[in-house]
């Protein structure tokens, strides 16, 4: 079965319904690159996904970034897929140091432990999401290990020794 | 499909509850890896059910952030550990495509072969498994020496079996020799005979149809939940990434895409023995076809140069320096490239700012996706069925964890 829409239409189809609120897009190494705000995101996946002919009924992946040296410090990426025109297209929310966001679990199921992992690995806040707790760290933890500002190595642990690889230990006397 | 009420006659005032909390995991034999399910039973049945991950997290994300690209390949190993090739490949796969390296058709071909080999060991593994979970272990330990026939294969090709770091950025370390051709020419003849063998022991065996026929799941859900590979093919949606958008030339081949109807534990399984044969097919396929011509793309800044270049070349000793130095940046660019894994599609989704490393490297691992809906497929099932429909649906705790 040949595609009914590509990207053109979809770009078209999103500009009727939500103007200027999706912005930028990008086509880089073949893929849509779309950005949008927090408050239109949910209506954006639900309008794709609902839509007859574009039906993008597939949620690949959920994902953040973490770019401290911009104003806009987290972004959230959505990966959805159209099986019947086999087209993807990557939604991008840029997000304040608050990062804040409506979850979209109601319209993807298995936004569930996507955004946990989101949550757990950057501390962004899923609004409504049934159950954010951590998912793959301890629930003890007190970080968001995979900012930028979180080194590789862990500087508190003092059970290694690693002096003779030219490594120091910045908690260690001597 | 909830429960039915026991026959045990409780007090009126009774104020204990009535279903009973059971752990399966972290370490059970049945969850084939390091994951914990808590489920409600009452009686048989199950009435609810949570599980919990990360037992064996490993931060694979935060260290590809400050690994050159070479170093994520062992990584990738270690997360669907029952067919690293493809993790490694699907890896090189996304880098090439960052930095816009085209693969020579040879040893495309090759990968192809490879891939195809590591997703028959995988569902070896998987469906024997499923036998043994209902009680079949004969199957399984009869069906495992071709799983090692292949990793002999593999030891062939590149030295390791299991956690294979099989390849580079570019192509293949070294081509197939002949010992590898002539295993893989004997694996070809013997394995449909052994194969044969194990579904004639399990496909119309009465009392494994009766066990199996259970758990099973509709498209939508299976859509809903972000099903992919087998288990998604087994509810009757023919997405397969190999066909969808086809990668180092899988559309040179010939092949179909088998799909079930139930989406049950039978159709998973049957879903998996007929890949398998496809697989034998393209394998036989690429190999008669096989071009000759180089095993690696002409791309002397990110392929590692052979050890004896490097000690008689000038400028193999000065990239392989470069290489190993991490002074060699990557262009600037994000790029999502998917697989078919051997139990899912298996994503990575890559941006560079333009240094040595990744800035963001994200894996989109199948199991993880569609694990969490486990817990609701099994309400209402018997708990041996959960048990059998768990193995089915290929959970591997190191894909699951990262």
């Amino acid at each position: 079965m040949s595609a009914i829409v590509d990207y053109k239409n979809v770009i078209e189809r999103i500009g009727e319904k939500f103007g200027a609120k999706v912005h930028s897009p990008e086509d880089p190494f073949g893929m849509l690159t779309l950005k949008t705000d927090k408050d239109s995101i949910i209506p954006l996946l639900q309008f794709l996904r609902d839509d007859v002919e574009m039906q993008f009924i597939f949620l690949t992946d959920i994902c953040a970034v973490h770019y401290p040296d911009r104003a806009e410090k987290f972004e959230v990426v959505y990966h959805i897929h159209s099986f019947l025109n086999n087209l993807r297209v990557r939604i991008k929310v840029p997000l304040s140091s608050d990062p804040k966001i409506p979850t979209a679990v109601d319209v993807f199921k298995c936004a569930n432990w996507m955004e946990r992992e989101t949550y757990d690995f950057y501390g962004v806040i899923f609004e409504g999401h049934p159950n954010l707790k951590r998912i793959l760290n301890v629930d003890e933890m007190s970080i968001f290990p995979m900012r930028k500002e979180y080194p590789l190595e862990d500087n508190t642990r003092s059970d290694k020794d690693d002096k003779m690889f030219g490594r120091i230990n910045v908690n260690r006397e001597n | 499909m909830m429960s039915k009420p026991q026959n045990i006659k409780h007090a009126s005032d009774l104020v204990e509850k009535q279903t009973i909390t059971l752990n399966i995991g972290p370490t059970h034999p049945a969850t084939h890896g390091v994951f914990q399910n808590v489920v409600e039973i009452d009686g048989e049945r199950i009435v609810s059910g949570d599980s919990t991950i990360g037992y064996i997290h490993r931060a694979f994300e935060k260290i590809a952030e400050h690994r050159p690209f070479y170093q994520v390949t062992p990584l990738t190993d270690r997360l669907n550990y029952c067919s690293s090739p493809i993790n490694n490949m699907g890896w090189h796969m996304t880098v090439e495509k960052l930095l816009g390296i085209i693969v020579p058709k040879r040893a495309q071909y090759l990968r192809v072969i490879i891939m195809e080999l590591a997703r028959i060991s995988d569902h070896i593994v998987c469906n024997s498994v499923i036998g043994v979970d209902t009680g079949a272990l004969t199957g399984f330990t009869y069906v495992f020496q071709w799983r090692e026939k292949i990793y002999e294969i593999f030891e062939e090709i590149c030295g390791a079996r299991l956690t294979t770091n099989i390849g580079r950025v570019g192509g293949l370390e070294r081509d197939f020799n002949d010992i590898a051709f002539k295993k893989l020419e004997s694996f070809l003849k013997d394995f449909p005979k052994g194969w044969k063998e194990f579904e004639n022991l399990l496909v119309r065996n009465r009392i494994f149809m009766d066990r199996t026929r259970t758990v099973p799941v509709t498209a939508e859900f299976a859509l809903q939940y972000g099903f992919t590979g087998p288990n998604l093919r087994a509810t009757g949606v023919d997405y397969d990434v190999r066909v969808m958008s086809p990668y180092s030339s899988y559309e040179d081949f010939d092949f179909k895409i088998p799909v079930g109807t139930k989406g049950d534990t039978y159709d998973r399984f049957m879903v998996r023995n007929q890949e398998i044969w496809e697989s034998l097919k393209i394998i036989r396929q690429a190999l008669d076809k096989l071009p000759d011509g180089p095993y690696h793309a002409d791309a002397p800044q990110f392929y590692l140069p052979p050890k004896q270049e490097v000690y008689n070349n000038m400028e193999a000793l000065i990239y392989h320096f470069k290489i190993v130095m991490g002074e060699i940046d990557a262009p600037k660019g994000e790029v999502y490239h998917s697989v078919e894994g051997a139990n899912g599609e298996l994503g990575f989704y890559l941006i560079s700012d333009g240094g040595r490393a990744a800035y963001r490297l994200h894996f989109r691992r199948p199991c993880f996706i569609y694990y969490q809906a486990f817990t609701e497929m099994v309400k209402g099932c018997l708990l041996s069925d959960a048990i059998v429909a768990m193995s089915s649906m290929n959970i591997i705790a190191g894909e699951l964890d990262a």
